[in-house]
């Protein structure tokens, strides 16, 4: 039974204002950073890259999440896995390549910083670092920066549930509800901060913090990607409204070890694991769209096909790409003569 | 020229600059209504309104995050923490953010930001409302740190701080606040990041510092001079990251014997590194070892009277540590 015909009310990814085009699109993009992801853990196996630091299982609510957002104007601070984030607000394949590789192409650092710290000027993702959650206060200083000049966008800003615990969290959350700010705060609640579970890391929920700064705090399940569509579209609504901050707590499960540097079945079970893969929300977004007779298993082997040809060609191009030169390590320290 | 004091000085400048550039603001604890703890930003929540001039949460980190992300985005903001010894929960977002976005990004973004704060004792602020902490950030690359002696360079050096396109640590002195009364023109000026600047020309000692204590090398300077005819020449350094290494290397070999004078505690503080600039690069024009005159090395200033005496600097330690080295 085909579900598009099975009711005479419009199917979920239309009532939210999704087109076709676009809620297959979304899936596109789930499953390119699933496929990015799993190759990157391969060539550092392969002794290619030097680390890989993982998204697999939070792709679902990270491509969904952008496309919530005005991707030509809003600003970006996405965490180390948003691997699905930055592809789907416009960086491309061999980019990210170049940063995996080190490469002096790198638009993110130039070959300065581990993988997974993003940064384009050009597609407005500001730099990352390591030191978790330092990017929510920048989050909210652009939120700020953007009321002042009147613009009518927002800063959308993700961390984990561990990050949630740091004092970054909590002094950026409040600074942005004492002013209203349009700023999107969501946590990417994967369930462990590498080794430590949610119960030795969370005495309640990560949503219910919002309250106490004044604005609302959801939580969403972050494998269902139209649902996590719809809070942040709303979210991104309340913002430009003048209405201030949403938090937003996107429940998932970090399927692959925190890096590969990491054995997760040091802390955690395969049962666990496995069980938490019949979650995984990229074959339910795919379910739905064959129920909409939006996709096809054609559809499907036609696009991992092209997939892995991009991949192909992006690693490639990665692996031929010179290195920076090494006194290069000298550069930008500060502003030359004339640069801003 | 009006006469005023360091503390109108720096007012002045953050005015100017407000006035000149839109994208200028300053935020921080009580530097609204109130116009600052030390009356740093009186009157400025009048002309330029409660946004431009913003009383914050009582939250450091959120002060130098916030001001980092505006800055990124392309304004110039003035971040003010109310005494540098609470600026330590700043301290992540200025090394591991302010310092390295730009290198960190290849030069794609960059860092604009200001962040002021006062150092310094003898104002009987016991432990926590008197410290230097110019050696925690003193070393990481990346950032710049002015530290003003007198009202001119306040002024002037603050101005080139918001005008700065990297981040900026401006140390003002609050026991120079009001000591400090001179001449400072209305118009627009800067004083260049990364100069220092000769106080005084002199052929028997040279002292370098900066801040507070240079104003006792002043003052026992006079004196020497006048009483014992030791002429020592000053130098003002003024910027202490980048640190100016040829105006430091120039005043080692004016007179072959340096004292080198700072609150801030000996052990790691800045004079170590000018000491040893000046032991790398005219070791054999010396005349005498490199002597410096610091705070102790202990955790902080204590409030009893007698105690900070005996912690802070003063015209009588730096005059009595200047004829020693005269007499080496």
């Amino acid at each position: 039974m085909n579900a598009k015909n099975s009711t005479q009310t419009k199917p979920k990814h239309e009532q939210l204002g999704l087109s076709d085009a676009e809620v297959v699109d979304m899936y596109k993009y789930m499953l390119l950073a699933r496929k990015f992801d799993e190759r990157n853990m391969l060539l550092q196996r392969a002794g290619k890259i030097n680390f890989h630091v993982s998204g697999i299982g939070q792709e679902t609510a990270q491509v969904a999440a952008a496309f919530a957002l005005d991707r030509e104007r809003d600003y970006f601070l996405p965490y180390y896995r948003d691997y699905g984030f930055v592809l789907t607000v416009g960086m491309s394949l061999k980019e990210l390549m170049m940063s995996a590789f080190a490469k002096a192409e790198d638009p993110n650092s130039g070959g300065r910083q581990m993988p997974g710290h993003f940064g384009s000027k050009r597609l407005r993702i500001v730099t990352g670092s390591s030191p978790v959650t330092t990017q929510v206060p920048h989050a909210v200083g652009i939120a700020l920066a953007a009321k002042m000049q009147k613009k009518d966008i927002v800063s959308f800003v993700t961390f984990g549930e561990g990050s949630s615990n740091q004092g970054d969290f909590h002094e950026g959350l409040n600074f942005a509800g004492v002013q209203k700010l349009p700023v999107i705060f969501m946590c990417e609640n994967n369930q462990y901060a590498i080794s430590v579970p949610i119960q030795k890391q969370l005495g309640g929920k990560v949503a219910d913090r919002a309250q106490g700064y004044g604005f609302p705090g959801i939580r969403v399940d972050g494998n269902d990607a139209l649902e996590v569509y719809r809070v942040v579209k709303e979210a991104r609504e309340r913002a430009v409204r003048g209405e201030g901050p949403t938090l937003i707590e996107a429940m998932m499960y970090r399927l692959s070890p925190h890096s590969t540097s990491d054995n997760d079945l040091a802390y955690r079970t395969k049962e666990e694991v496995d069980e938490n893969w019949q979650k995984d929300g990229i074959p339910k977004m795919k379910k739905y769209l064959i129920e909409q007779d939006l996709w096809s298993e054609t559809q499907e082997e036609a696009l991992s096909r092209e997939i892995s040809q991009h991949l192909k060609e992006a690693i490639e191009a990665a692996e031929l790409a010179p290195f920076p030169k090494p006194e290069d390590t000298l550069l930008h320290v500060y502003a030359s003569e004339g640069e801003v | 020229m009006p006469v005023m004091e360091y503390i109108d000085a720096i007012r002045l400048a953050m005015k100017e600059e407000m006035e000149r550039d839109e994208n200028v603001f300053v935020l921080g604890e009580d530097v609204g209504v109130k116009g600052g703890v030390f009356t740093t930003t009186k009157g400025l929540q009048e002309q330029f309104g409660e946004q431009r001039v913003m009383d914050t949460p009582l939250a450091e980190s959120a002060i130098a995050g916030v001001a980092i992300g505006a800055a990124m985005y392309g304004m110039k903001p003035i971040a003010e923490m109310q005494y540098s010894d609470f600026m330590l929960p700043a301290t992540n977002q200025i090394i591991s953010e302010a310092a390295k976005i730009r290198y960190r990004s290849n030069n794609d973004w960059s860092c604009p930001v200001v962040v002021r704060a006062p150092i310094g004792g003898g104002i009987f602020g016991g432990l926590y409302h008197s410290q230097c902490p110019e050696s925690i950030f003193f070393g990481t690359p990346g950032l710049k740190i002015v530290a003003p002696y007198s009202a001119y360079d306040a002024k002037g050096l603050l101005k080139a701080a918001v005008r700065d396109p990297d981040p900026v640590l401006f140390f003002e002195n609050k026991k120079c606040y009001k000591l400090i009364k001179e001449d400072v023109p209305e118009d627009d000026y800067i004083v260049p990041i990364g100069k220092a600047n000769v106080l005084r020309e002199g052929t028997d000692i040279t002292v370098i510092g900066y801040s507070l204590p240079l104003h006792f090398a002043m003052q026992a300077a006079a004196e020497l001079e006048a009483e014992q005819g030791i002429s020592a020449h000053i130098l003002d350094l003024r910027t202490i990251q980048p640190l100016d290494r040829e105006a430091i290397i120039e005043a080692a070999r004016k007179t072959g014997k340096v004292l080198i004078v700072h609150e801030d505690n000996k052990t790691g503080g800045v004079g170590a590194e000018v000491a040893a600039i000046i032991s790398e690069e005219c070791l054999f024009e010396l005349d005498a070892p490199i002597q410096r005159l610091c705070g102790p090395d202990v955790p902080a200033m204590p409030i009893s009277p007698p105690m900070e005496k005996f912690f802070m600097l003063s015209k009588d330690k730096v005059k009595e540590a200047m004829t020693q080295l005269a007499l080496f």
